[in-house]
């Protein structure tokens, strides 16, 4: 177990570096100078020649890279063009209020989805299992932005019952723990959940179906097992893949809700993505899209610990 | 037993190895399909979708460009304008027939080159192996490490608007799982008998692939394929929604939704419209892609 983990979080490095490279090409494959992204397009041209020089951009790329990749690594990610703050100043708050609401919205996901996909895969051919295959072919295939809209006219515009933009009272982008702006997460969170519980829907019922056919289940109930120690020994041999699906739906969610934060106006990584890209904001864009992407690298790596952990027949090679 | 009755058993049984010899592989894929009725309708739907987008000047009722301030956001079921107006005052039923060839187009095209370029590459590394597999397969494992809509988001945001951004980014959001899909089934393949037997008959690397390789590798990558397009929709409109794929005035049904969406306070109903042309086609693929897969008993 220990030489798999190192070797797994061995693994992860050079994965981290080349996801990092992306990032950093990002700027590059940008149309025009990358200066550009550093001053402002009025700047006098020594500034530029100056500021070129400061930020290492008359060496060759790899160069470049090495310098960008150790600013990064001590947490500098630049500074914002539209604002002029650090981008980790406006990041951190945003990364705060998206981890919110990508964990209510698995929540809700994450709960349905095992209720729904157990059930169906328990039951196969019932009507319990119609309603969840249907119910998970819709969640993936609704276009969830559009499903946020539909939320928000019933029941924003037509019902008045729960506010429809921003993180608390009167749209202030401030998150904190009290039903005032509980409120403001219910949408958002709903619309975000349908993607992971069609998901892990499918998920647990496919694993489901295929464990309840499986000769030890006829055996437990054959020495007279109750069905509640049947559902256990179920759960147990189900786990590992359904955490494993869960925890890269997490991650997905983080790096996906950039359409609903858009639609709610939830002040997260999405809607500061959004804004980078209507002003070129290439430093802003570039950090939120690493710091997405570690964190997605990051889970991965946790997931498959866990995984070996609860599994250890799965532990690869 | 009587004489007839061994005779008429007789010619059941050859009647029936007649049946079995007479149905090659696609006719009883098509018979699989013939009985399930859900991916039958699914697929009547797209193909009627189909007709109207292409033959838009023949079903749209009118000029999806010209508006008129005086009749904006008119409610679903106004006269001449059954499904309303939109912020400009055009028509949607028109804009949502043309809108269509866009959002079909983007939804298509990405997974279609996707498809040409995965499969090269994701059969070559199954194939060959060794370190051309190391290689192709460690750079996938990098693009593995984004979630799908922020690549999509961060490539097409660097690159600025544009339909053809869109589509660049989109093609490789969906090569790197293309590429997943292909090596591993190859190198199922690459290791059964038959392969073994075409080269030690003599046969090229290239024959082995085109005859016998290819043969039963694409089915699995195609479905696969077909099952990225509803994805590859709900992402291209997602990507007009958020200003980076069309550009108005052009028709689009994510830009529609983006350009609307400040008018759900009046006319909610047909604000929303766009957003369920997109939910109906998107169920409808991937449900046509379900019954394939499982019509053609592919696996995975």
């Amino acid at each position: 177990m220990f030489f798999y983990l190192v070797r797994r979080v061995l693994y992860a490095i050079p994965i981290a570096l080349a996801v990092g490279f992306v990032c950093f090409m990002l700027v590059q494959i940008a149309p025009g100078d990358p200066i550009n992204a550093i001053v402002p397009p009025d700047a006098p041209q020594e500034v530029v020649e100056q500021v070129r020089r400061d930020y290492g951009l008359d060496q060759p790329l790899p160069v470049q890279f090495g310098l960008w990749l150790w600013k990064v690594v001590q947490g500098d990610l630049g500074r914002s063009l539209a604002t002029g703050r650090p981008v980790w100043s406006d990041l951190s708050s945003a990364i705060a209020n998206t981890l919110t609401l990508a964990a209510m919205a698995s929540l809700i996901g994450f709960v349905l989805g095992c209720l729904l996909g157990g059930l169906a895969g328990t039951y196969r051919g019932s009507l319990i299992d119609r309603v969840a295959v249907t119910s998970a072919v819709a969640g993936v295939s609704v276009p969830h932005y559009w499903l946020g809209m539909v939320l928000v006219v019933i029941f924003s515009v037509q019902l008045n019952l729960l506010p429809a933009m921003g993180a608390g009272p009167g749209g202030s982008a401030d998150w904190a723990w009290d039903w005032e702006h509980f409120q403001h997460l219910i949408l958002p969170a709903a619309t975000l959940s349908v993607i992971p519980m069609g998901i892990v829907t499918r998920t647990v019922r496919g694993i489901v179906a295929e464990i309840m056919n499986q000769e030890f289940v006829t055996a437990l109930r054959g020495k007279g097992l109750t069905s509640r120690g049947v559902f256990l020994h179920v759960v147990k041999n189900a786990s590992p893949n359904v955490i494993a699906v869960m925890g890269l739906q997490l991650g997905y969610l983080m790096g996906g809700s950039i359409l609903v934060e858009t639609v709610f106006s939830w002040p997260g990584t999405g809607l500061l993505l959004n804004s980078a890209i209507f002003q070129r904001d290439l430093p802003v864009l570039q950090g939120t899209i690493l710091v997405l992407a570690m964190f997605f690298v990051a889970l991965n790596l946790v997931v498959d610990l866990v995984q070996t952990a609860l599994d250890p027949r799965i532990k690869r090679a | 037993m009587s004489s007839t009755a061994a005779a008429a058993e007789l010619a059941v049984q050859a009647k029936q190895a007649a049946l079995y010899r007479s149905e090659g592989y696609w006719a009883g894929v098509w018979k699989r399909l013939r009985r399930d009725p859900v991916t039958i309708v699914c697929a009547l739907i797209l193909l009627a979708m189909l007709v109207v987008i292409v033959f838009a000047p023949l079903f749209a009722p009118h000029d999806p460009y010209q508006g008129s301030m005086i009749r904006r956001l008119r409610p679903i079921g106004t006269e001449n304008y059954p499904l309303g107006t939109d912020e400009l005052g055009r028509d949607m039923l028109s804009r949502l027939i043309y809108g269509g060839r866009l959002s079909w187009f983007m939804g298509i095209l990405p997974v279609a080159l996707a498809f040409v370029i995965g499969t090269t590459l994701g059969v070559t590394a199954g194939f060959v192996g060794g370190k051309v597999n190391m290689l192709i397969m460690r750079v996938t494992d990098v693009f593995y490490a984004f979630p799908s809509v922020l690549l999509a988001v961060a490539i097409s945001g660097a690159l600025g608007a544009g339909i053809l951004n869109a589509i660049l980014a989109l093609t490789l959001v969906f090569i790197p799982p293309i590429i997943r899909v292909a090596e591993s089934v190859t190198t199922g393949v690459r290791n059964l008998d038959f392969v073994d037997a075409a080269r030690a008959s003599g046969a090229s690397a290239l024959t082995i692939v085109r005859v016998h390789v290819l043969g039963n590798v694409l089915g699995p990558i195609f479905i696969y394929a077909t099952s990225l397009i509803s994805v590859c929709m709900i992402l291209a409109s997602g990507l007009s929604f958020l200003g980076l794929g069309t550009r108005p005035p052009e028709p689009e049904w994510g830009l529609m939704l983006n350009t609307l969406r400040t008018a759900i306070y009046v006319q909610p109903w047909v604000a929303v419209l766009p957003g369920a042309c997109i939910f109906v086609t998107s169920i409808c693929f991937n449900l046509v892609s379900d019954g394939l897969r499982q019509a053609m008993d592919v696996k995975g």
